[in-house]
């Protein structure tokens, strides 16, 4: 019976491969009702007016791409049907062609222009300086958008000096950068912000749920697909709820019979001897 | 010299902690304007980094090939990696690097066709691995393990769709461990490590602190 | 015989991602273009680092190491066109050699601050890039301590010592409330080694061991839902944006 115990680690990942490709290639709906966390960040952005600005910030890069770029074009489409000013950037070097990619593809869908409907400013070191530096000036802090354009000249920002002046902030964040937002920035310059984030870091911040430090929170590709259902344009991380559903089954079964085979091998009996 | 060496660095230290820990009180505006240059000046020499990264791993691929370390023949496509791309990067689709950065160039193909999918499927080969994990360790030996297993399991039927298809109250019971035991571990956890950084913070102002001089006299 | 099997793999995988390649070219999947020419790339970049999980191969660690040096490439090239181009190339350095407009003078310290860093580099100079490296440290210091007050132990104690009742809650929300700052003193005195843990200080630790043990347990649960949305996303591209078996 321990043999089963001991099977080649590759029968599991074919276990796991084959769940994930049948799920994708089956058609069969899943709801995904949305959850309050995320719900106030759609609330958020619905209750903006138009022309009103919101600032995204992707700190993610490519080995996170599958879980936040979802969220991002989401968002996004929200935005642009809102007819926000997106302002797009990122802390993550990593992340500039992906944010760039996804700023810009949806904005051409709803034939809103570069400078004027949104800006990218690009990519900036310094995570926590640079925070602070947008806050207290925003045009120092990024004198040139992505593509060499000065800043002060776009009409995209009209209105904003810093980020006081900015109406809503969202980090979609891999890393600890919706911690840096939070203390550098939205405390700092008390702006409502937002996060979403991938679904590794999701738990961690939950007690700056609970301090209304952020008003929502999008965890994970769930999140995303949450976000999806309320923006009514399901996608990629809505299809992606089958395989998603059905792999997390197969971790309990595995989890489940593994502990049922380990329990009538008197595995237990050994583990207290051992005490 | 030990002045120049030890002093000026400690001193620098010293005066740029006591300045913005006391900007913070002081919202004037000259003090305001002071902060804006500080965190711009900072942000500039925080770009150079990236060179000292860039050598660092240069240096240590480079000292695999020199040695002939095992697996050495391999750091030579670190090096075909980085300098073609920078040799694209640098052409800029014609433009040369001191314009603005030109778009859709040779680049931005690298980075979308090599960069984008290597680094999302190599932290995707996790999840079969997490799930061997699940497999072959995860076992309820203890009273705390099984606590662990059981919010594990509650969590991950709870946060997908057929969580709610199976009892409407996985979903709650899931929201419940995220809002209330997690959270408070959390917490618990941030203020820890927030004192923390708070008096790391006040030892590298008054020079009990000094790793970041790295070594040498 | 094994290493015999193990090429045989290799050869045959190759001649099946070729064949498959070509027969999209032929049959007009796909175009022969650069855009598409990317997908194959992508493609069999994501299924070279996949052959990782049969076993440790040449292939993948080719993939992995070109990897490596592309993001190295991007991350310098980016930094350039993003961040030294605009902050101080074109402020400071353009105006300083064309007098097309005043150069911003101020920039000379974090240039100056900048190349000693580069110091570091050199044996005899390091010690100049600890002047750069204590004015970050220093800011870091500086701008942590009163924030960090503020946003991660004045602003998250608050809530922990929110009223059990003030009116308009459920006995529900009340006990959560109390569970939430029996949870946080716990955890606390758990990581609180100055004391030792018996008596009633061993009991509210091993409390706070429960809390974190549930909290590790969701923390697991998220995390292979993490893992799992990477796997998904790049099978759904192998699926629909290569293979097209998926609308």
């Amino acid at each position: 019976m321990e043999r089963l115990l001991r099977i080649d680690r590759r029968i599991i990942f074919a276990f796991v491969a084959v769940a994930v490709i049948v799920s994708l290639l089956l058609e069969f709906r899943l709801p995904v009702p949305a959850t309050p966390p995320v719900e106030n960040i759609f609330s958020k952005i619905e209750s903006l007016p138009q022309g009103a600005h919101l600032l995204l910030a992707f700190d993610y890069d490519p080995s996170s791409k599958e879980e936040l770029q979802p969220m991002a074009i989401a968002l996004l489409h929200h935005c642009y049907q809102k007819n926000l000013r997106v302002i797009g950037m990122t802390l993550w070097p990593g992340g500039t062609g992906l944010a760039e990619q996804a700023v810009t593809q949806v904005a051409s869908q709803y034939g809103k222009k570069n400078g004027e409907d949104y800006v990218f400013l690009g990519y900036k070191p310094g995570v926590a300086s640079l925070i602070i530096n947008m806050g207290e000036d925003l045009y120092t802090a990024f004198p040139k958008d992505f593509y060499g354009n000065d800043t002060s000249t776009l009409p995209a920002l009209k209105g904003v000096e810093s980020l006081k002046d900015i109406d809503y902030v969202i980090d979609l964040a891999a890393g600890a950068t919706i911690e840096t937002w939070i203390a550098f920035g939205k405390e700092k310059y008390r702006f409502e912000m937002g996060a979403g984030c991938t679904a590794v870091i999701g738990p961690d911040l939950y007690p700056f749920l609970d301090s209304r430090q952020i008003n929502g929170l999008m965890a994970g590709l769930k999140g995303a697909a949450e976000y999806e259902s309320l923006v009514g344009r399901k996608a990629q991380a809505t299809e992606g709820m089958r395989p998603q559903s059905v792999t997390h089954v197969l971790v309990i079964v595995f989890i489940l019979f593994s502990n049922a085979v380990f329990i009538l091998s008197g595995g237990l009996r050994t583990v207290r001897r051992g005490k | 010299m030990t002045f120049l060496k030890r002093g000026v660095p400690l001193g620098i230290a010293f005066l740029m902690g006591v300045l913005m820990a006391f900007q913070y009180y002081v919202p004037h505006e000259h003090s305001k304007a002071f902060l804006e240059l500080m965190t711009r000046w900072d942000k500039i020499i925080a770009g150079f980094a990236v060179f000292i990264g860039a050598y660092s791993l240069f240096h240590l691929h480079y000292t695999r090939i020199k040695r002939r370390a095992a697996g050495w023949g391999y750091s030579f496509f670190v090096f075909v990696g980085a300098f073609v791309t920078i040799a694209f990067g640098l052409y800029n689709g014609g433009e040369a690097f001191w314009h603005d950065k030109k778009e859709g160039t040779m680049f931005d193909w690298i980075y979308m066709n090599i960069q984008v999918p290597a680094g999302a499927t190599i932290f995707s080969i996790l999840a079969f691995f997490m799930a061997s994990a699940a497999y072959r360790t995860f076992r309820a030996r203890t009273v705390e393990s099984t606590v662990l297993l059981v919010a594990a399991i509650i969590v991950m039927l709870g946060r997908v769709p057929v969580g709610a298809l199976i009892s409407q109250y996985i979903p709650v019971a899931a929201d419940w461990i995220m809002g209330v035991p997690n959270l408070a571990a959390k917490r618990g956890i941030l203020l820890g490590v927030s004192l923390g950084a708070i008096a790391t913070s006040i030892k590298i102002i008054f020079g009990v602190e000094r790793q970041y001089l790295g070594g040498g006299d | 015989m094994r290493k015999d099997r193990d090429f045989w793999i290799l050869v045959g995988t190759l001649a099946l991602f070729g064949a498959v390649n070509i027969s999209f070219f032929l049959v007009g999947r796909l175009q022969v273009n650069w855009e598409d020419f990317g997908i194959v790339l992508a493609a069999g970049i994501t299924l070279t680092m996949y052959s990782f999980l049969y076993k440790d191969n040449p292939a993948f660690k080719i993939a992995e190491n070109m990897y490596v040096g592309v993001a190295l490439g991007y991350t310098v090239i980016i930094t350039w066109f993003n961040a030294l181009k605009p902050d101080l190339y074109d402020p400071l350095l353009v105006p300083l050699f064309t007098w097309e407009r005043t150069p911003e003078y101020l920039l000379f310290a974090p240039m100056v601050l900048g190349v000693f860093m580069l110091m570091r580099l050199s044996t005899r100079l390091a010690w100049l890039s600890r002047w750069p490296f204590a004015f970050v440290v220093g800011l870091g210091a500086g701008i942590t301590i009163p924030n960090y007050i503020h946003t991660f132990v004045l602003k998250q104690i608050e809530p922990s010592l929110r009223p059990v009742f003030s009116g308009g809650e459920t006995v529900y929300m009340s006990i959560n409330t109390l569970l939430i700052l029996l949870g946080v003193i716990s955890v606390l005195i758990y990581f609180f080694f100055s004391t030792e843990h018996k008596g009633p200080i061993g009991v509210v630790s091993k409390i706070g061991i429960w809390f974190l043990m549930v909290s590790f347990g969701a923390s697991f649960g998220y995390t292979v839902m993490g893992r799992m949305s990477l796997l998904i996303g790049r099978t759904m591209f192998l699926l629909k944006d290569w293979l097209g078996v998926v609308q």
